[in-house]
C-alpha cells in the first residue's frame, strides 16, 4: 500500500494518530495507554500485517521521552513508524513482546539504558550493564565524572 | 644467604616432609658447594630462562577486533608456533602467557583478573593494540570502558596499533622472550634472578 | 556437489528426564566468558537436566563500550570508523550503511565510480566474512584443519584490502561522498588472480567439510527454526534465509549498483544447521559472480562526491540499511540540525539472531548448542555495541 492509503486506513483504526511530516516513511504518534492494542491491530489486520519489528529505540529530548517502533510487512512490503511520547519521571509503556517476539531484547536495552519501564514484560533486568549499575547512561543528564572524559 | 638462594633458584623454602632432615632448606638431603659453583648456578638460570621462553603457551582470551589478528598470526601465513607458541590452551591452569587482544570493559574487569589469578606462576601478560594499552579509540566520552588493561592487572610488554599487524604480535613475542631471557620480567625482578 | 548421506542416529528432540520434578536435580553451568567456541566475550547460563539442555540465557554486556553515546559527541565524519570496530568481519560494509546515512540527509549524489568502488570492496569483505565463519564453525564441531584453508583465503583479500585501504581488518575507507582514495593501480589483477583461485578452493571447501558424513549428522535435524518464528524474532540474513524467509536487502531494497547485477537471492526451507550453512556457502558462490562481474566494468571519473568540509545534517531523522555478512544492519540518525547527531542508533543482526538461542536449543545436548551456534554466526561486539 503506498502512504497515503496507509495514513487513511490508520487514521481508521486510531483516530487519534497525530502524524509527523517528512521522511520516506509515515510517522505517527499514538497514545502509549492503547499501544497494546493498536500493536495487536497492526499485527493481525489484513491491511496492514506488520508483522517485523525491526527496530526498537527511544529518543531522550530533554522534556520527555520518545519511543519509537519501526515496523514492516514482509507481505505487502510497506513500512510505517511508530512513536509514542512518554513522561519522563514516570516512563512506562505496555510490552510487545509478545506480539513481535524480538522485542524481549529490545525492551530489556531501553530499560537499561533509558529507564523505560515495560509492564507485563516477561523478565524485565538489565542486559548491557552491570546489575549494580546506578543510572542510566544513555539520558542526556547522565553524569559521571570519573568515566566519561568529555573532549 | 645469597649463596643458598643462587642454589634454590628463587623456589620458595619447603620444608621436608617429614619432621627434622639435615638442612631446614629447600632439598632434602645433603648440599654440597662445590668449586666454582657459581659459574654452574648462573648457567642454569640461563638454561632455565632460555626454557622457558621458548615454551610460552598462551591463553585463548580475545574479546573484540585484536582476536582475529590474533587468530591471523596463529594460522598458516605468520605461523607463531615457529617460536614455541605451538599450543594455545583454553584453559588458565595450563598457560603461561595471557595475550589481551581487545577492548576491556567494567564488566569484564573481575573475569580478567580471575583468569589472572587462576594462571601459576612463571606468568606474563601482553596487552595487544590500543584498546588493552589504554582504552583505544574509546577513550573519550565512554561510560564502562577500562581505560588500559593494565589498571586491572600487570603488564609486561604493550603493541600499539588498531589492530596491530601480526608482524607487530610477533615482534612482540620476540620482545617478550628477550624480556624473560634476560630476566627483567616482573616474576623474575620479584624472585631476584637473573641478577 | 558435496555427496549426500542418510541421518545415521535418530536426532528428536528429547524431553526431560523420566520422574524429573521441575528444578531438582537440574545442573546450571556457565559457559563463557571466556571460551573458544563462543565467537568473542558470550557468557550463557545452561540449565541442564542430564545432558538435556532446559534453558539457556545468554549474559550480554561484557564488551558494551558505550559506542552510542560516544557518537554523539563525534562529528558525522568521524562516528564512522567507530562502526568499523562493530562488526569486525564486515567492516566495509558497516561503514557503507553510515556513509548512505549521511549521504541520504545531506542528499548527495555519489558518483558511480564510486559506487562500483564501494559495491566491490562489501562482496570482498563478503567472501572473507564468510570464510572465516567457516573455518571457525568447523572448528568449534571438531574439524581443526579448514581453520587454516579458510585463513589462507582470507589472507589473500588481506592483502587487496592492505594495498588499496591501507589496513586489513579495519578499514576506515567509506566517507560522506565516495570512498577515501581512488583503487590501487594493481587492484584488478590481484582481483582476478583471486577470483581465479578461489574458484577451486571452493570444491575443496565442499569435499573437505560439507560432504563429510560426520558433520552432516551433527548438522542436519538440529536447531529448527520455524519461518514464522524467524519473522517474529526478527532474524535476517542467512539465519532467516535458511528458514525460508526473503529479507535480503540487496534485492528488496536495492543501493548502489545492486539493481544492475545478476545475482540469486539463495534461500533454504530446511530451517536446521544445515540449511543455514548451505545458504552461506551458496552466498560464496553468488558473491564471487558479483566481483567477476564489476572487475572489468569500473567506470572512470571522481572516487568522490565534493562536500563541505563540516557536515551538518538538517534537523529530521534518516534510516539506512545495508546487507552485512550476518543479516540486516541499519542506522537510525535523529538530527538536530548540529554537527554532531543528536541521537544514533544502530540496529546489529546479531542482537536479534541471538534471541532466537533459547527458543532453538531446547531439549538438544550441549554438543548440538556449540554447532547451532556455529550457524547463528554471532560476533558479539556487533550485539553489545
Amino acid at each position: 500500500m503506498t502512504n497515503e492509503e496507509l495514513k487513511i486506513k490508520l487514521t481508521e483504526l486510531v483516530p487519534s494518530a497525530v502524524f509527523e511530516e517528512g521522511g520516506e516513511w509515515i510517522t505517527a504518534f499514538v497514545d502509549a495507554s492503547n499501544w497494546k492494542t493498536i500493536a495487536q491491530q497492526l499485527r493481525s489486520n489484513e491491511d496492514f500485517k506488520f508483522d517485523y519489528l525491526f527496530c526498537l529505540t527511544c529518543i531522550d529530548w530533554k522534556t520527555h521521552l520518545t519511543m519509537v517502533y519501526h515496523l514492516t510487512s514482509t507481505i505487502y512490503r510497506h513500512s510505517l513508524i511508530i512513536k509514542a511520547k512518554l513522561d519522563r519521571n514516570d516512563p512506562e509503556i505496555e510490552t510487545v513482546s509478545d506480539t513481535w517476539r524480538t522485542a524481549e531484547f529490545h525492551e530489556r536495552e531501553a530499560y537499561d539504558l533509558f529507564g523505560v519501564k515495560f509492564l507485563h514484560h516477561p523478565d524485565l533486568r538489565r542486559l548491557l550493564l552491570t546489575d549494580d549499575f546506578n543510572g542510566y547512561p544513555l539520558r542526556k543528564d547522565f553524569e559521571d565524572p570519573v568515566n566519561m572524559i568529555k573532549l | 644467604m645469597s649463596d643458598e638462594n643462587k642454589i634454590n633458584n628463587g623456589f620458595t623454602k619447603v620444608s621436608p616432609p617429614t619432621g627434622g632432615g639435615d638442612k631446614e632448606g629447600a632439598f632434602p638431603g645433603q648440599v654440597h658447594p662445590t668449586a666454582g659453583g657459581g659459574i654452574l648456578v648462573s648457567k642454569l638460570d640461563e638454561v632455565i630462562n632460555w626454557a622457558r621462553s621458548n615454551s610460552l603457551w598462551p591463553l585463548v582470551f580475545g574479546t573484540s577486533c585484536c582476536a582475529i589478528e590474533m587468530m591471523s598470526t596463529a594460522s598458516a601465513k605468520y605461523d607463531w608456533s615457529r617460536f614455541g607458541f605451538e599450543v594455545a590452551r583454553a584453559t588458565p591452569r595450563q598457560a603461561d602467557v595471557i595475550i589481551i587482544a581487545g577492548t576491556i570493559v567494567n564488566k569484564m574487569a573481575p573475569v580478567l583478573k580471575r583468569l589472572y589469578d587462576q594462571m601459576p606462576d612463571p606468568k606474563y601478560v601482553i596487552a595487544m593494540g590500543a584498546c588493552a594499552t589504554s582504552g583505544g579509540p574509546f577513550f573519550y566520552n565512554t561510560y564502562s570502558v577500562v581505560k588500559g588493561a593494565d589498571h586491572v592487572i600487570p603488564v609486561d610488554v604493550y603493541i600499539a596499533g588498531c589492530p596491530p599487524r601480526p608482524e607487530a604480535l610477533l615482534h612482540a613475542l620476540i620482545t617478550l622472550q628477550e624480556k624473560i631471557k634476560s630476566g627483567a620480567t616482573r616474576e623474575q625482578i620479584k624472585n631476584g634472578i637473573g641478577n | 556437489m558435496y555427496r549426500q548421506t542418510e541421518i545415521l542416529s535418530d536426532h528428536t528432540k528429547s524431553s526431560p528426564l523420566e520422574g524429573d520434578l521441575e528444578g531438582a536435580g537440574d545442573l546450571v553451568i556457565n559457559v563463557g566468558p571466556q571460551h573458544p567456541s563462543t565467537h568473542g566475550v558470550l557468557h550463557l547460563v545452561i540449565t541442564l537436566s542430564g545432558e538435556t539442555i532446559k534453558n539457556v540465557e545468554p549474559h550480554l554486556g561484557y564488551i558494551h563500550r558505550s559506542i552510542e553515546k560516544m557518537c554523539e559527541s563525534l562529528s558525522y565524519r568521524q562516528f564512522i570508523y567507530v562502526t568499523s570496530r562493530m562488526d569486525y568481519l564486515s567492516s566495509h560494509i558497516n561503514n557503507h550503511g553510515c556513509a548512505l546515512c549521511v549521504e541520504k540527509g545531506l542528499q548527495i549524489e555519489i558518483p558511480p565510480r564510486a559506487k562500483v568502488i564501494r559495491v566491490l570492496m562489501d562482496e570482498l569483505t563478503r567472501l572473507a566474512s564468510h570464510q572465516l565463519w567457516w573455518g571457525a564453525m568447523a572448528m568449534d564441531v571438531g574439524a581443526l584443519t579448514p581453520f587454516f584453508h579458510a585463513f589462507r583465503e582470507r589472507e589473500m583479500i588481506n592483502d587487496i584490502m592492505e594495498e588499496t585501504c591501507g589496513a586489513r581488518l579495519t578499514m576506515n575507507y567509506m566517507v560522506p561522498g565516495g570512498v577515501m582514495y581512488d583503487l590501487h593501480p594493481d587492484f584488478q589483477k590481484r582481483v582476478k588472480e583471486f577470483v581465479e583461485e578461489f574458484k577451486n578452493k571452493i570444491g575443496e571447501y565442499d569435499e573437505l567439510v560439507t560432504g563429510n558424513i560426520i558433520f552432516q549428522n551433527r548438522m542436519k535435524d538440529v536447531g529448527y527454526l520455524s519461518k514464522e518464528d524467524a519473522i517474529s524474532y526478527g532474524c535476517t540474513g542467512p539465519t532467516a534465509r535458511g528458514s525460508g524467509v526473503s529479507c535480503d536487502i540487496r534485492k528488496l531494497y536495492p543501493y548502489e549498483v545492486y539493481s544492475e547485477l545478476q545475482f540469486d537471492e539463495v534461500i533454504e526451507t530446511g530451517g536446521d544447521c544445515f540449511a543455514r550453512y548451505l545458504v552461506r556457502m551458496q552466498e560464496l558462490r553468488q558473491s564471487l559472480s558479483i566481483v567477476e562481474q564489476l572487475i572489468d566494468n569500473i567506470p572512470e571519473g571522481d572516487f568522490q562526491a565534493k562536500t563541505k568540509a563540516v557536515l551538518k545534517l538538517p534537523k529530521g531523522e534518516f534510516y539506512s540499511r545495508v546487507e552485512t555478512a550476518r543479516g540486516e544492519f541499519g542506522v537510525y540518525i535523529v538530527s538536530e540540525g548540529g554537527t554532531t547527531p543528536y541521537r544514533i542508533k544502530f540496529r546489529s543482526p546479531g542482537f536479534s539472531n541471538l534471541s532466537t538461542l533459547n527458543h532453538m536449543a531446547k531439549g538438544y545436548k550441549i554438543g548440538d548448542l556449540v554447532a547451532i551456534m556455529g550457524t547463528l554466526d554471532l560476533v558479539i561486539p556487533d550485539i553489545d555495541r
